[in-house]
């Protein structure tokens, strides 16, 4: 199997790469138009414009947005269908992960099951932010 | 007459269509271009604006022997040629050029002289979409469905009724790609691509090109073939990603792009005769059909079924047979459009009688990006 695709962080988007390799999901928003958490990374706020943003450790919690099985899997992700999914965060943002921990299937994947995130490690550079049933 | 009026005065498809191995993408765009130049009674030196997506219009400009005043490389994915329409309106009325033409010509099928389609791991998508294993359109264009038939209480049956009815219509057309009749559970039942879209919900992979010229309405009667003119057109986009589209049941590109096209053309929904709205997959007629306000939100599914926009029905809809079944090269737009000039001009194989308005609207990238076009073919 060749290696998995992986993201090769800019200077805009280091703090989120940083973040998961060290078990962290951070999220930024702006401390100018009232604080609202966005994704994905970028030094400025996407509502207002203004430049006043902070990077913050988001609660790792979520429900499942929306979801494809992809029947055709890519070289790199094995042989087996996997989830393609969207997570809604807790904090607000929306951002594509994959399920773990949970068959991935349509009865096992309910849409807005709570979900919480997990760090699986990919290199020394590099974590992936998956998300995992959150439970009762 | 309204004044800047301005028309298609040219308009034709590759002279072969469906699996063409012998013909490059450039050689694809120049045969859709000959062609509209003929439909036309042109020559290349008489176009003095080049549009294209794909390739540049700078290498469209040279291989044709064109030294245009005015050059669009807009490329939005496959609505890119509806934007180009609008440009090229603006453009002619700004006087930046009086004949352009529009071309698209792309070997999906056979790969001939085409291009990768590679995403740098940089950039937004390569960070935040692909380590999760997206390959081809199938895996992200669908993404949002689920979240969209859970509100509205709908099933996989509500997008394999698409397919079926857009199929009626390929029947009539000698130049479809697949023409046999479907049920739903032959849609149902056909292979999975990505759960819930199977094979029959996804657009062909075909070979093919088109073009168009456009000029000046007041120029336009003295061509060869009736004019049809552009009555409104709008654009927007919204995300290049589709797991940050801001809502995951409706488009805000579709929605603003089509706002803007019917406030120009000064047109209400009942004034629409003929209807295009490209279909890469089967929940896009139903966020088409929602998004530009010709049904409620939730309720385009029910609209199909009920037969609306099937032969017969009040808003014919796809009527070549769409990108489920007539044909889809990558950037299906510019068929779209071929299909609203065919039928403005009465020229269109499942012809909708006196149809005087046709609304053509078009996506781009998964979500990205909207353009629509309305036409007539009486004068403004």
């Amino acid at each position: 199997m060749p290696p998995r695709m992986l993201p090769e962080p800019t200077p805009e988007t280091r703090h989120f790469w940083d973040g998961c390799r060290a078990g962290e999901l951070r999220l930024q928003r702006c401390t100018d138009c009232g604080g609202e958490a966005y994704f994905p990374p970028r030094p400025f706020c996407p509502k207002c414009g203004g430049r006043k943003v902070e990077v913050f450790p988001a609660s790792g919690r979520g429900v499942l947005w929306s979801y494809v099985i992809n029947h055709r899997p890519r070289p790199d992700m094995g042989d087996q269908p996997y989830a393609i999914a969207v997570v809604k965060l807790a904090e607000g943002p929306t951002m594509m992960t994959n399920i773990v921990g949970c068959p991935q299937t349509p009865e096992a994947l309910q849409l807005d099951m709570p979900l919480k995130v997990t760090f699986a490690r990919q290199s020394d550079e590099i974590s992936l932010p998956f998300f995992e049933p959150a439970g009762a | 007459m309204k004044p800047k009026s301005v028309a298609v005065v040219g308009a034709a498809e590759t002279t072969q269509m469906g699996k063409i191995p012998d013909v490059s993408v450039i050689g694809l765009h120049a045969d859709a271009a000959l062609n509209a130049m003929a439909d036309a009674g042109l020559k290349p030196s008489d176009i003095d604006g080049v549009a294209t997506a794909g390739i540049s219009p700078v290498e469209l400009a040279h291989y044709l022997g064109v030294t245009p005043t005015y050059a669009d490389g807009t490329s939005v994915g496959g609505c890119s040629f509806m934007l180009h329409v609008r440009h090229a309106a603006a453009a002619i009325n700004a006087g930046l050029a009086n004949t352009i033409l529009i071309t698209h010509g792309e070997s999906g099928r056979s790969r001939v002289g085409a291009s990768g389609w590679a995403r740098s791991p940089s950039s937004l998508m390569g960070q935040f979409e692909m380590p999760y294993g997206v390959t081809s359109p199938p895996t992200m264009f669908t993404v949002p469905v689920l979240r969209y038939l859970k509100t509205y209480g709908l099933t996989e049956e509500d997008l394999a009724w698409v397919a079926v009815i857009q199929r009626e219509w390929a029947a009539k057309n000698p130049r479809a790609s697949f023409k046999d009749p479907i049920t739903v559970d032959d849609v149902l039942n056909s292979a999975m691509i990505a759960w819930p879209f199977r094979m029959l919900m996804c657009c062909l992979v075909t070979d093919g090109g088109g073009a168009l010229i456009l000029t000046s309405a007041d120029r336009a009667r003295d061509f060869p073939k009736r004019p049809v003119y552009v009555l409104g057109t709008g654009e927007s986009v919204e995300t290049p990603m589709v797991s940050q589209m801001a809502d995951f049941t409706s488009s805000k590109a579709f929605r603003v792009s089509g706002q803007k096209a019917f406030a120009e053309a000064g047109i209400g929904h009942a004034d629409v005769d003929h209807l295009m709205i490209y279909d890469a997959f089967a929940h896009l007629p139903l966020y088409g059909l929602e998004d530009l306000g010709f049904c409620q939100p939730g309720e385009a599914a029910a609209f199909i079924r009920a037969r609306h926009t099937a032969p017969g029905g009040r808003l014919p809809l796809n009527t070549n047979g769409g990108g489920l079944s007539y044909m889809h090269s990558g950037m299906y737009g510019m068929y779209a459009l071929q299909e609203s000039v065919r039928q403005m001009r009465g020229l269109a194989p499942a012809q909708v009688d006196g149809a005087k308005i046709s609304v053509c609207h078009g996506v781009g990238g998964m979500f990205a990006a909207s353009g629509t076009i309305v036409f007539s073919n009486e004068a403004p």
